[in-house]
């Protein structure tokens, strides 16, 4: 493997690297974070960082971003060593990095937060025009034309705030490297989209890109190469094209899944929970819902549809004003957490280091937390038996801890969920809420916690998911309800597919999605002004090719790679030259994944400094996964590349030809 | 349906049990050896380990009360060479005398920490000792019985500490805000209601409350160890003390699991404001006299006593015990410059720096650990 990556450091000089690691590591005490990574990044090439939770994906962006000091192995940027790095000077350098985290301070403007630290002034006084000028342009550059300057971030959507991060470092005199770490989380589908084509827009600009996501098709959408870390050290690293979804997890975890999600033989018992005329405030719309025991419900709808709200009103943490709610027949009054906890009804937050966790307190203290009051007596903490429970259950979940006293904000994402869910399930609750239950956690403990919930449903528990990812939410569900804008839009069976949700969820209305225009203020640029042209579809049509066309890419790109090209080649306008043309309506349902690829070809292609991916696959018959290939036109890279990056697979055997048999 | 056992048990085991290997693990070799887990063998050598763990683990619920071990230390240190610098240190009239100055003081502190636990600030108590103390004096002056003055003044204390707690949750004021309120309140209805005149001819049954012994041990000393236990059992045994950790942790994360945020909330105010109320009391009747002024200042070395015995400002990190220690230093501190003739500038510089190193050393622990 590593003999590869050599190889793939001597082919990328036909576009030279822009940075190149070479054998680093790291080590935390005795914890090796990193041992003997490499990781090389060309100019106009978006190379994908995978790996679970723990696998030294955070390690190495820190080491490559001078946060970190490497014990050993070498950094080069620009061919030149890099010695001591300090985030100064790398980011002088040319190395930027937009975190997942959201570094923008919120009391403070756009434009003051653009160039903090190096706010235009004289003699101390800020030159207001000047700086006002200067984030016009920066913001112009990623297409927030319509955003003021002056807008205090503070009450900007996350996925606009993303936008302006992406600016911050645009500002930057050099920018030759960026680094984007899971940029998306915060954001739904179509926002997640928009990033994506800045980023492919970034990439034809010849930037080189790092990009660390736990959204596997993100990868394929947008990834020209993939680099998948393992435990500290490097598991593998190649063209995107050489993989799959399957192929690619099995690299993160080192074995292979047949299927993330349990399966769905449940039969519905008699209703747990059940949910008549629930009205959140006066005037809005009134919810009728009801999950049965040993069924699991799904719950659909875009950002800001009022899901979250539900659950929460549900679980009566939030007020409402009429409604109903029973519990196993039992009428309830949700007057607070509380009551419906001892009614039997659980919650596990979407954020869960706001609304969930005790940070301060042990793995073992937040776990009992909930359940204190029933297990004491007298007003004494609980005996032994509780804390042996919780620690059974937590043994059952497979916590990864080295000791229940440990803080519980020493662990990782997926293991505080596992911390929060073992909370609940010691309540005996007979209805678990979950919402987002997945967001920022790695591959491996998503399947586990899958399987935990078809266990939990299968021992008779009703079951209700949130989820904007719509994999897993019709992996899971067996009946999914679609909210839009704080009403039922629709249910649907667990058989549904990712577009039947999604026309839902947009109310089918493509071109006038009020969800878009709501949470992100500025379109594009060049679309903002053109109402939607008479020759684009009113409805539904337009929306239809989306959906299809993307979740086809998102869901198994291995399988899916013709219909995706059929599709595209379908649509019933030709790929456009840019993004979007005023033809395409500004929805979140536009097929972006098909056609940017496309777009950014033809402008990529023609400098040869540049190596995009090359079109035809070096094994003639890999699978190509989510890239319609237009395989006309070789490039001339592409021979070299081939003889410079064998792929993985082809000294050590790594790609097992039975699953690209399969896959055929 | 297809089960996913996944490699992690190997994986947890190999990098926490085995130092890293020269070189680090080859690439190729981990992709075989993760295969194994399937393995019987390798599900129950995993499944051992699990379970043996715990069971070390069951017994330290003594987490939190490990965090004052440092003013411990501190303590000895300080009363090791007191002895070795001072004859008098280690004789009982002045460990009697020690305790008579520290108790008071270590009352208030313990009811600061139930307030700093939440993530709160009480800057009230000190105005509400001598209000407590000084309206307890009228009372008694006026001819009033001792058993209905002690509570009224302890009852006054409470109650100006459920108003805080009130103000706080359901008025939402900063509890910064709120206890500064009446911080200037208290102070001021004492200073109206006394005329700013210390009240003295205090009857000697009352006086002999903190004054007097048992079998030699001072009485103030006996209340102070008392209020430190029942607020130590409070906090480390009871369902209660629990939800003032889990408060002050999170308090939305806390609603959420069903945690009485309010009330609790509350109650911690209610809580410091009766200590304060009783240790106003206590120094009315160990000072035979109900002083306007007394307790000036009293909150900031409350708070002080707190955050050297370990407690965080950010909440749900110290112990009773802790608090008590960290009076303890302080008094100890106080007695010795007295004991060795140090000007009392000095100490205030020295037990400053004390404040900063306690909270210094937790901050290196703290980023230590964390790094580790």
């Amino acid at each position: 493997m590593r003999a590869d990556e050599e190889g793939a450091n001597g082919g990328g000089a036909t576009g030279r690297p822009v940075v190149e690691l070479h054998g680093v590591s790291k080590a935390f005490g005795p914890v090796q974070a990193l041992s003997d990574v490499s990781l090389t990044l060309v100019p106009g090439q978006v190379n994908c960082l995978a790996g679970e939770n723990g696998a030294g994906k955070s390690t190495l962006i820190r080491v490559l971003t001078g946060a970190l000091r490497r014990d050993s192995g070498t950094y080069e940027i620009d061919g030149r060593p890099v010695t001591a790095p300090t985030p100064a000077s790398v980011r002088a350098a040319g190395v930027q990095a937009v975190y997942q985290e959201l570094s923008l301070l919120p009391h403070l403007s756009v434009g003051e937060n653009l160039f903090m630290g190096r706010l235009p002034a004289r003699t101390g006084i800020i030159a207001r025009a000047r700086l006002r000028s200067r984030a016009r342009k920066a913001l112009d550059e990623v297409g927030l034309t319509d955003l003021s300057p002056d807008t205090v971030v503070e009450r900007l959507p996350a996925a606009t705030r993303q936008l302006v991060e992406i600016a911050k470092v645009l500002t930057a005199d050099s920018v030759k490297v960026i680094v984007f770490d899971e940029p998306t989380t915060a954001l739904t589908e179509a926002e997640s989209k928009r990033l994506l084509e800045h980023i492919l827009r970034l990439r034809d600009r010849g930037i080189a890109m790092l990009y660390v996501t736990h959204r596997l098709e993100e990868m394929f959408e947008i990834g020209d190469w993939v680099t998948v870390l393992r435990d500290g050290g490097l598991s593998e690293a190649g063209p995107i094209d050489r993989y799959d979804e399957d192929r690619l997890i099995t690299a993160m975890v080192g074995r292979e899944i047949s299927s993330l999600y349990p399966e769905s033989h449940r039969h519905a018992g008699p209703p747990a929970l059940r949910v008549r005329g629930l009205r959140r405030f006066d005037g809005s719309p009134t919810i009728d819902l009801h999950v049965g025991a040993g069924e699991i419900l799904g719950l659909g709808g875009l950002l800001g549809s009022g899901r979250s709200g539900l659950l929460l009103s549900v679980f009566g943490a939030a007020p409402i004003v009429a409604g109903e709610v029973e519990v196993e027949g039992r009428s309830v009054k949700p007057s607070g957490p509380r009551t419906m906890m001892n009614a039997g009804v659980g919650l596990l937050t979407e954020d869960r280091k706001v609304l969930g966790l005790l940070p301060e307190l042990s793995i073992r203290e937040n776990v009992t937390i909930a359940s204190l009051r029933s297990g004491s007596r007298k007003g004494l903490l609980p005996g032994r038996e509780q804390a042996e429970e919780a620690d059974r259950l937590l043994d059952s979940l497979r916590l990864r801890a080295g000791s229940y006293e440990q803080p519980v904000s020493t662990l990782s994402g997926g293991n505080q969920q596992k911390v929060l869910l073992a909370r609940w399930l010691l309540t005996k609750p007979k209805v678990l809420m979950f919402d987002e239950p997945t967001k920022g956690i790695d591959v491996g403990a998503k399947g586990e916690l899958y399987t935990v919930i078809g266990d939990l449903a299968a021992q008779g528990l009703g079951i209700i998911v949130v989820s904007s990812y719509l994999p897993e939410l019709l992996g899971l569900a067996d009946r999914i309800l679609v909210l839009r804008d704080g009403e039922v839009a629709g249910e649907l069976p667990g058989t549904a597919t990712e577009e039947d949700v999604l026309r839902l969820a947009s109310g089918g209305k493509g071109a006038e999605t009020p969800v878009l225009s709501e949470e992100i203020p500025a379109p594009r640029k060049g679309t903002a002004p053109t109402p939607p042209p008479p020759g684009a579809p009113p409805s539904g049509t337009a929306s239809q090719p989306g959906p299809a066309s993307s979740s086809g890419a998102a869901s198994s790109p291995g399988v899916a790679s013709p219909s995706g090209t059929a599709s595209s080649a379908s649509q019933p306008w030709p790929p456009p030259p840019t993004m979007l043309t005023p033809g395409s309506p500004p929805t979140p349902l536009t097929p972006l994944t098909p056609t940017a690829r496309p777009a950014a070809r033809p402008t990529a292609q023609p400098s040869a400094q540049s190596p995009t991916r090359d079109p035809s696959p070096p094994v003639g018959d890999l699978p190509r996964p989510a890239d319609p290939p237009p395989s006309t036109s070789p490039s001339p890279a592409s021979s070299a590349r081939d003889e410079g990056r064998p792929p993985p697979g082809d000294g050590g055997g790594a790609i097992p030809p039975v699953q690209d048999d399969q896959e055929r | 349906m297809p089960k996913l056992i996944w490699r992690e048990p190997i994986t947890t085991t190999t990098i926490v049990n085995r130092p890293p290997a020269p070189g680090g693990p080859p690439d190729l070799e981990t992709v075989p050896k993760v295969g194994p887990d399937l393995h019987p063998e390798g599900a129950t050598a995993t499944v051992e380990t699990v379970t043996e763990a715990p069971r070390r683990r069951v017994v330290t619920l003594g987490d939190i009360a490990g965090r004052e071990s440092g003013g411990l230390v501190v303590l000895l240190v300080a009363v090791g060479a007191l002895t070795l610098a001072s004859d008098e240190f280690l004789t009982g009239n002045n460990l009697a005398n020690l305790a008579r100055q520290v108790a008071i003081f270590g009352i208030i502190a313990v009811g600061q920490l139930v307030v700093i636990l939440t993530a709160g600030i009480d800057l009230s108590v000190g105005s509400v000792l001598g209000l407590a103390g000084a309206s307890t004096a009228q009372f008694l002056v006026a001819g009033m019985p001792i058993v209905p003055a002690f509570l009224i003044g302890v009852g006054i204390g409470t109650a100006l500490g459920i108003v805080n707690g009130l103000l706080v949750t359901r008025a939402k004021l900063p509890p910064f805000i709120a206890t500064l309120g009446m911080l200037g309140i208290a102070r001021g209805i004492v200073l109206v209601t006394t005329d700013a005149q210390t009240i003295q001819g205090l009857p000697p049954a009352f006086q002999n409350i903190a004054n007097g012994t048992v079998l030699g041990i001072p009485n103030l000393l006996i209340v102070a160890v008392v209020v430190t236990g029942v607020m130590w059992f409070v906090l480390s045994r009871t369902v209660f003390g629990r939800y003032i950790y889990a408060v002050g942790s999170n308090p939305e994360s806390a609603r959420l699991a069903g945690v009485p945020v309010r009330l609790v909330t509350t109650s911690v105010y209610a809580i410091s404001g009766l200590l304060a109320g009783l240790g106003g009391v206590l120094l009315a009747s160990r000072l035979g006299a109900g002083i306007p002024t007394a307790g000036t200042g009293f909150e900031l070395n409350a708070i002080a006593a707190c955050v050297i015995g370990g407690a965080s400002l950010f909440g749900a990190k110290g112990s009773a015990l802790g608090a008590a220690t960290g009076a303890l230093i302080m008094g100890v501190l106080n007695n010795g410059g007295n004991l060795l003739a140090i000007n009392a500038f000095y100490l205030q510089i020295a037990i400053g720096v004390l404040i900063l190193v306690a909270v210094g050393f937790d901050q290196l622990n703290t980023r230590r650990s964390a790094a580790g």
